[in-house]
């Protein structure tokens, strides 16, 4: 078997998301602290009691046209245009790469939902003649995975992590572990998420997983504060363009950062609870942390998952204190952007590598009374404004129903 | 009962919806998979809305058989 201990380098960024149409729009919204969050105002949502979401800020039609539209799931042309931005924002499209190197690596938590819930409507309503062909290739989980494959034409592997939450994260992983093991001489990971539609909203509202602050959209979405009542369901997708440091040194591409450590652990806990201490969580982290051959000290920020449900971020608090301890300045993005699912851990890193270059951490939203548990109160949680920083390297974590814990370390260049 | 030149443009109207051909290519020689790009699941979407336009079902044992725009056209004339 081959090996690459090389270092692998991010040289392109990509997404879709609540607060933007792309990367620099989505980033300057999460710095002027705005909100994605709205309430839906169609008429099936009267019964319910979660009424809040984050939906795109721009629709995928005004990048994909028609006729390639409508063979696509919400989640595969949300994905698509992601990595196209992402791909063609590293120049590595460009670079000589052989096509049998490029591989893709996205993940979704849900997958083609509207899909399956769209044809199961018109099988009942017409019968199965009417139902789709394409149907199957737009509802399965590696849909996302597979559209974008064909978008950038890589013939060196499409794969689709599916960990509910952790998806984006893992996706990452593996995009490291190809090009370690080298598979691949170029990667493009990322993470897929567009499922706003009733039965997932009801879903999650029966788990009580979701905020039912109607009557206050964007402040109801807050990670760390006494009063959270649950996460808000977002839809989007964020892609990274992973290849290793010296061909991207030479050929001249600019890098956002490197990726030197994954870490990635199972509760066996509960299936959907996670671990009261974040047991699994600091398992994660301390992976992250040994392969990327940092300690926690290195690490001067943290994107944490704090999805604003009352167990989770106590659960994760207590899990970044004991591994990392309480110097890094964390920051909880989902306070705006609300909770893309899948595709939160591929866009928690790209705001990683964000603030990694700007030497910045986003303010975390919301917090009107910190919650009074003893880890959150000793975290070093920046509120309200975006804070200059001086650090070399940045974690975040992610975590999925299933017991899924992921943490990725990014250092500098 | 359409006319010939009724059944050609509204084949032309289908491809276009499903397929993103530009109408003016839609002419009687061309191959579905070879000159306009069309797979076979777009083939499947055809034949379904050729159903609705037309009221003419297409078996499939005979999809795999209509190569052209213009084999569609003589299969709709002949059954409807």
């Amino acid at each position: 078997m081959n090996f690459n201990n090389g270092d692998v380098v991010v040289t392109g960024l990509g997404a879709t998301t609540p607060l933007g149409a792309d990367v620099p729009s989505t980033w300057d919204a999460l710095l002027a602290g705005r909100s994605g969050v709205t309430r839906i105002t169609d008429e099936w949502v009267q019964p319910f009691p979660a009424q809040l979401v984050a939906r795109l800020a721009e629709e995928p039609a005004e990048k994909i046209d028609r006729v390639r539209s409508r063979r696509l799931d919400r989640s595969q042309q949300v994905a698509v245009v992601a990595a196209e931005e992402a791909w063609a924002d590293s120049g590595a499209g460009d670079a000589g790469y052989d096509s049998l190197r490029v591989a893709v690596v996205i993940g979704t938590g849900i997958g083609g939902a509207l899909t399956l819930l769209g044809q199961d409507d018109i099988l009942e309503e017409k019968g199965p003649k009417r139902v789709s062909p394409f149907t199957i290739p737009m509802l399965m989980p590696n849909g996302p995975a597979a559209a974008v494959g064909l978008a950038i034409a890589a013939r060196g592997g499409v794969h689709a992590p599916v960990s509910a939450c952790a998806s984006g994260a893992e996706a990452i992983r593996w995009g490291l572990d190809m090009l370690r093991l080298d598979r691949a001489d170029v990667v493009l990971v990322g993470g897929a998420e567009a499922c706003v539609h009733p039965l997932p909203m009801a879903g999650f509202a029966s788990m009580r997983a979701m905020s039912t602050r109607n009557d206050d959209p964007e402040h109801a979405s807050r990670p760390f504060d006494a009063g959270r009542d649950g996460f808000i369901l977002a839809e989007g997708a964020a892609c990274l363009v992973l290849e290793r440091a010296d061909a991207a040194k030479a050929r001249g591409a600019k890098v956002y950062g490197r990726v030197a450590g994954a870490g990635g652990t199972s509760d066996g806990y509960d299936l959907v609870a996670p671990h009261p201490e974040g047991e699994g969580a600091q398992r994660a982290i301390g992976a992250a942390l040994r392969d990327a051959g940092l300690t926690a000290a290195d690490i001067g920020h943290v994107n944490a998952h704090a999805t604003s449900t009352p167990v989770g971020d106590i659960a994760e608090a207590a899990a970044i204190l004991e591994s990392i301890g309480d110097h890094a300045a964390v920051a909880a993005t989902k306070s705006q952007t609300g909770h893309l699912l899948g595709a939160a851990g591929a866009l928690e890193s790209v705001f990683c590598l964000l603030a990694l270059r700007d030497q910045v951490i986003p303010g975390t939203q919301n917090i009107e009374q910190l919650d009074d548990a003893a880890a959150v109160q000793k975290l070093d949680i920046v509120r309200g404004e975006p804070r200059k920083a001086t650090f070399s390297a940045a974690l975040n974590d992610s975590f999925g129903f299933g017991g899924h814990n992921m943490a990725l370390v990014f250092p500098t260049a | 009962m359409a006319s010939t030149a009724e059944i050609q443009s509204g084949l032309a109207e289908i491809l276009e919806e499903v397929a993103g051909v530009a109408p003016a290519d839609a002419t009687p020689e061309k191959s579905f998979t070879e000159d306009l790009d069309v797979d076979s699941l777009s083939m499947v979407e055809i034949a379904t809305a050729v159903e609705d336009k037309f009221g003419v079902a297409i078996p499939d044992d005979e999809l795999g058989g209509i190569k052209t725009v213009g084999d569609a056209i003589s299969f709709i004339e002949k059954h409807q």
